[in-house]
């Protein structure tokens, strides 16, 4: 059950992720990210970590791409004009990703290349033990973490306001 | 627990229980309609919806029929793709958060115990959080789609609003979540046993509710379709049955909200039970039903009272007075229950 459902999904992502980049009109783009980042919610919840899977979609889908979406709107951008692409680009873009590419799938088939797609029952990925984990063993990264986002919050507010 | 011998029966139970959920929820929002047009006229001395059946009971049909037949326009500069995926977005996100609720404890058929609810995630409340935060979708590419000025702004203002709102209301039920120490509903129903968490959570609950109309689009909080200002927000280029869509989100919404205010502040189907077996089982749906009734009722008597906010207004609202006492809450909360457990 597990096998074909990863497949559906992990296409999509692709799919939908390549769209993002080739689509003309930057709505259509940040659509097909939320996309991405729903199918990947998926296979969170196949590989049995529902908490972190439902905070992808509420964090990133549900927030992150709110914002998004909301410039693009009060931009109003339509279909993007192509401006003379850089010859720079043209030659060495193709390769660079095909290296790219190459390097992350050597890597994934020479380490990781008989992990099961599920973990199965026996992993809990609830709340609770994501809870703990996280105030147990990672705590110091953890509060790091956060001083490291209130810092970025007050970066953005003193940017923002010309006078406080 | 399970076994895989049980599945085709328990295949056939979940469908039964999604096709009865659906059209008591679709069925509930159509008299909602006209709960609402009755109540709204009383409170302004007209009698509203009269003629269609006795007091106008057949009114919904009337509107429903009226829907189906109407000439569905798309106009000519929309962005036909996104024009039509919106309405449908918002329809179908609506429905799905109604999936986590729980109506009722569980009922015993043919020695199975079927719980009375779609499905019971460790997540459930978090699922539906997920689930609302998405809906923004639906009202913001409806704006943007149509390619007209006054769709725009009532797609930008939801937006905007939606995100501010949703702060709050998330964190207003943490105070919740924090006292039952689980997010599954089913697990916080039944912790209110004793007590329900409206009298552990006065504020949790006026936030949330507060809150809840604003992620609604209701009045006071309905910005984004202010007709005086924007003839109809995000949904003036739409007609017939893609504006019936959006409409029936919009209810399916206020149910969702009352149905999680229910099981979150006032023990869901917890309430008195006598009588028969039969009666006994089925008294808890009672309960749930009249406690949601009471919301939608309230949600109602609210639109008829109170005038629209300023969007400044709104704004100054959401940031500066209710996430700061959303805040406050968790704070306090957290404080009690780390005292209560040490």
């Amino acid at each position: 059950m597990v096998a074909p459902l990863f497949y559906i999904f992990a296409g999509l992502a692709i799919a939908a992720g390549l769209s993002v980049v080739l689509q003309r009109t930057p709505v259509y783009s940040a659509l097909s990210l939320i996309l991405v980042l729903c199918s990947l919610a998926v296979i969170y919840l196949l590989l049995g970590a529902e908490f972190l899977a439902v905070v992808q979609v509420i964090v990133y889908a549900g927030a992150i791409m709110v914002l998004f979406v909301f410039v693009i709107m009060l931009l109003n951008a339509r279909a993007e004009t192509p401006t003379d692409r850089s010859r720079f680009a043209r030659w060495l873009g193709l390769p660079l990703l095909a290296a790219f590419l190459g390097e992350v799938l050597f890597v994934v088939l020479a380490h990781f290349a008989d992990t099961p797609l599920s973990s199965g029952e026996a992993f809990d990925g609830g709340p609770r033990a994501v809870g703990e984990l996280l105030f147990r063993n990672y705590v110091l990264p953890f509060e790091v973490t956060s001083i490291l986002i209130l810092v970025a919050i007050m970066g953005a507010v003193v940017l923002a306001k010309k006078q406080l | 627990m399970a076994t895989l011998s049980d599945f085709p029966l328990l295949l056939l139970a979940t469908l039964a229980k999604v096709v009865v959920v659906l059209v008591v929820l679709l069925t509930t929002i159509a008299y909602t309609v006209w709960l609402e047009r009755k109540v709204v006229a009383h409170i302004q001395s007209r009698w509203g919806p009269y003629l269609v059946g006795p007091h106008g009971l057949l009114q919904p049909v009337a509107d429903g029929l009226k829907f189906l037949f109407k000439e569905d326009i798309i106009p000519d500069q929309v962005d036909r793709l996104i024009f039509c995926l919106a309405p449908l977005l918002a329809f179908t996100l609506a429905f799905l958060s109604i999936s986590v609720i729980p109506f009722g404890e569980s009922v015993t058929l043919a020695g199975h115990t079927i719980p009375l609810q779609i499905t019971d995630l460790n997540v459930g409340l978090l699922f539906i959080l997920a689930v609302t935060s998405l809906g923004v979708y639906g009202v913001a590419l409806a704006g943007w789609s149509s390619n007209s000025k006054f769709p725009l702004f009532g797609g930008l203002r939801s937006s905007a609003q939606l995100i501010s709102y949703e702060l709050t209301l998330g964190l207003a039920v943490v105070g919740v979540v924090m006292i039952a120490g689980s997010l599954s509903l089913r697990e916080i129903v039944e912790q209110q046993h004793g007590l329900w968490n409206i009298f552990k959570q006065p504020l949790g609950f006026l936030l949330y509710f507060t809150a809840a109309i604003a992620e609604t689009n209701r009045t006071p909080f309905d910005l984004p379709e202010a007709e005086s200002e924007l003839v109809g927000g995000y949904h003036t280029e739409y007609s017939s049955f893609k504006f019936a869509m959006f409409f029936m989100a919009e209810y399916a919404n206020m149910v969702t909200v009352s149905c999680l205010a229910t099981s979150l502040f006032f023990g869901g189907w917890l309430g008195p039970v006598f009588g028969p077996p039969i009666v006994r089982s089925l008294l808890p749906v009672v309960w749930f039903a009249l406690k949601v009734l009471t919301f939608l009722f309230v949600y109602i008597w609210i639109r008829g009272t109170l005038p629209r906010f300023r969007y400044d207004q709104l704004m100054n609202f959401g940031w500066r007075f209710t996430l700061p006492l959303a805040l406050l809450n968790v704070l306090g909360t957290s404080l009690i229950v780390a005292w209560r457990s040490a």
